[in-house]
């Protein structure tokens, strides 16, 4: 009992560091960048003829204080919506896609997976395609996808714009699952492998009760890629397509307005990126759920 | 009747290849029910591979093996045997009582009787404290007894044991032997036993098969006659040190034949 109180106790001191050590990140990056706006060349600059160095004006980045505050101002001229709450609920929006987006390229990526775990010419199939599906541009694939929206319609169901986003989403996301969860299908030992075939286990019990088990620690990072592959997914999916509603749609819009008002465009790219780090925030949640009673050392 | 009837058995891996391993050639051995026989001999001899042979893991190249009056194959669909290996090969995300679950669990137990059973086995291997530990919270002996018990869920008639007790240090290792022998005895249960240690065989078995290398085969079968039951006292018995005696001349004689590696004299 003692030993589990402990360990329970250096688990939520490793957690409090952990947050400390990202709001640290943050402040020294916030640091950093307004170090280089003291420091920088305004018009930019050269390193070896390449332009490398941003310019450091205040059109092109800045204050971290006026991006902060700017949340707090109205997002139009006159309007009485604050910009945060424009900017949480294109989040929203965004977010929902991507967990559609995530479900459905996890779930994609899985049963993949488990096919290509079954059948070795599985594998050998459709293996390289999957490597060359992630190398199409979205930005080319997105206007064909986006297309279908509210044409396409299967046995009664009309396909919404939406869910066009959510699918480029589920075309990120599935790549990484599949690859991180073929390689935990057959990481089982050959001895623990031997026990199941010394029960007289079928491959589908030996595929419940031992290879998606010892598979587990491999999914889960991968699930973590996908989640944030599939918020860039339907970001991207939203700024190429002009969907509305979305943190992307926000981002091309408010980036219009950078020579007015240079702060916006950054309320919503950080927009974005909370929302990235909500995704793999809940990835993580599940993760500590599924591995809550494996041995601990690796993390120690 | 006998539990396994080993009649011809050869066995050779990657047949008619240029690295064609001849494992085991013409291995003749009949283990009657309830007895007790140690496989020994030295590293690649094919003591391994005989097992997993009888185990219907691999399949040999030609014999004949009946295992229970039945064909191996038979044998291992019925879950005639448990099997344990120097390895525990417990499932880390399962607890105690539910890594010894497992094989009730596909033979379609319902789960109240499993648990009777998993309950069952823990107190024979006096382990009924950690039935809800992982098995990384336990020690390398305990874990041992986990799979012992595994192994033991089913009530097989035989049971097929890989050097199950290699990685425990000497103390534990007499005890868990003292142990499997009260096991056994209780339950009748027929053991096939590879070990590398000549005291351990000499003292579990009833018969000691020395085997020999390339290719593997049998070169004697000593009988090993303890009266009464064997305890602790046991291994300081005449009859003990006569058993190990022969055991080792036997070893000697494949020492003679070829290079023996991997024989614990203790
Ligand atoms: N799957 C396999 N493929 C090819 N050769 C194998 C295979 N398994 C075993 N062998 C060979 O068969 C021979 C016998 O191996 P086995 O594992 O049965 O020996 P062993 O007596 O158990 O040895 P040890 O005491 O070291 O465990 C060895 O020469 C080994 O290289
Ligand atoms: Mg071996």
């Amino acid at each position: 009992m003692t030993t589990e109180t402990t360990m329970k106790k250096s688990e939520a001191t490793r957690r409090v560091r952990r947050a400390l050590l990202f709001v640290l990140s943050l402040l020294l990056v916030a640091g950093v960048w307004e170090i280089y706006k003291t420091v920088g060349p305004e018009a930019g600059g050269k390193i070896f003829g390449w332009k490398l160095l941003p310019r450091s004006n205040n059109h092109a980045m800045p204050h971290v204080w006026d991006m902060l505050t700017r949340y707090s101002r109205p997002e139009l001229r006159g309007s009485d919506r604050k910009i945060w709450s424009v900017v949480l609920a294109g989040a929203w929006f965004s977010f929902r896609l991507a967990l559609v987006g995530f479900a459905i390229g996890a779930t994609l990526g899985l049963g993949l997976s488990i096919l290509m775990a079954r059948f070795k010419i599985a594998e050998r199939g459709i293996l390289p395609y999957l490597v060359v599906s992630q190398t199409v541009p979205l930005i080319a694939l997105a206007p064909l996808v986006v297309s279908w929206g509210g044409k396409l319609h299967i046995a009664g169901w009309t396909w919404p714009r939406w869910m066009s986003a959510a699918v480029l989403g589920a075309f990120l996301a599935f790549f990484p699952v599949a690859v991180g969860a073929l390689k935990g299908l057959t990481s089982a030992p050959s001895a623990s492998l031997e026990l199941m075939d010394s029960y007289a286990a079928s491959w589908w019990q030996t595929l419940r009760k031992l290879r998606f088990p010892a598979a587990i620690p491999f999914i889960v990072p991968s699930l973590k890629l996908a989640a944030s592959a599939s918020v860039i997914g339907v970001v991207v999916a939203e700024i190429s397509t002009g969907l509305k509603g979305g943190i992307g749609r926000l981002i091309i819009e408010y980036a219009r307005e950078a020579t007015s008002d240079p702060a916006k465009v950054f309320t919503a790219v950080f927009g974005a990126a909370v929302l990235g780090l909500a995704m793999s925030g809940f990835v993580t949640l599940a993760d500590m759920y599924m591995m809550r009673n494996r041995p601990k050392e690796a993390s120690a | 009747m006998s539990a396994v009837e080993i009649t011809n058995i050869s066995k050779a891996f990657n047949l008619g290849s240029s690295n064609q391993v001849d494992a085991l050639t013409d291995i003749n051995l009949s283990i009657a029910s309830g007895e007790f026989v140690s496989l020994i001999g030295p590293s690649g001899c094919g003591k391994s591979t005989l097992l997993r042979l009888i185990a219907n893991l691999i399949e040999p190249t030609s014999g004949n093996l009946v295992v229970n009056g039945k064909s191996a194959k038979q044998a291992r669909l019925d879950q005639d045997y448990g099997m344990a290996f120097q390895q525990s090969g417990l499932f880390e995300w399962r607890t105690v009582a539910k890594n010894i679950e497992l094989p009730l669990e596909l033979k379609g137990w319902d789960k109240a009787k499993r648990q009777e059973r998993a309950l069952e086995m823990l107190e024979l291997v006096k382990l009924s404290d950690f039935a809800n530990h992982y098995p990384w919270q336990l020690s390398g002996g305990m874990q041992q007894r986990v799979a012992i018990a595994r192994a033991l869920a089913v009530h097989p008639s035989l049971l097929l044991m890989d050097e199950p007790f290699g990685a425990l240090d000497e103390m534990t290792r007499e005890h868990m032997q003292s142990e499997l022998l009260s096991i056994c005895r209780a339950s009748g249960t027929t053991v096939v036993f590879v070990t590398h240690s000549i005291p351990e065989a000499v003292y579990l078995s009833n018969r000691v098969v020395v085997m020999s290398p390339r290719p593997g085969r049998v070169t004697e079968i000593v009988d090993v006659s303890i009266e009464g039951e064997r305890n602790d006292a046991t291994r300081d018995n005449a009859a003990f040190f006569k058993g190990i005696t022969a055991v080792r001349e036997a070893l000697r004689g494949v020492e003679m034949s070829d290079h023996v590696r991997g024989i614990e004299d203790r």
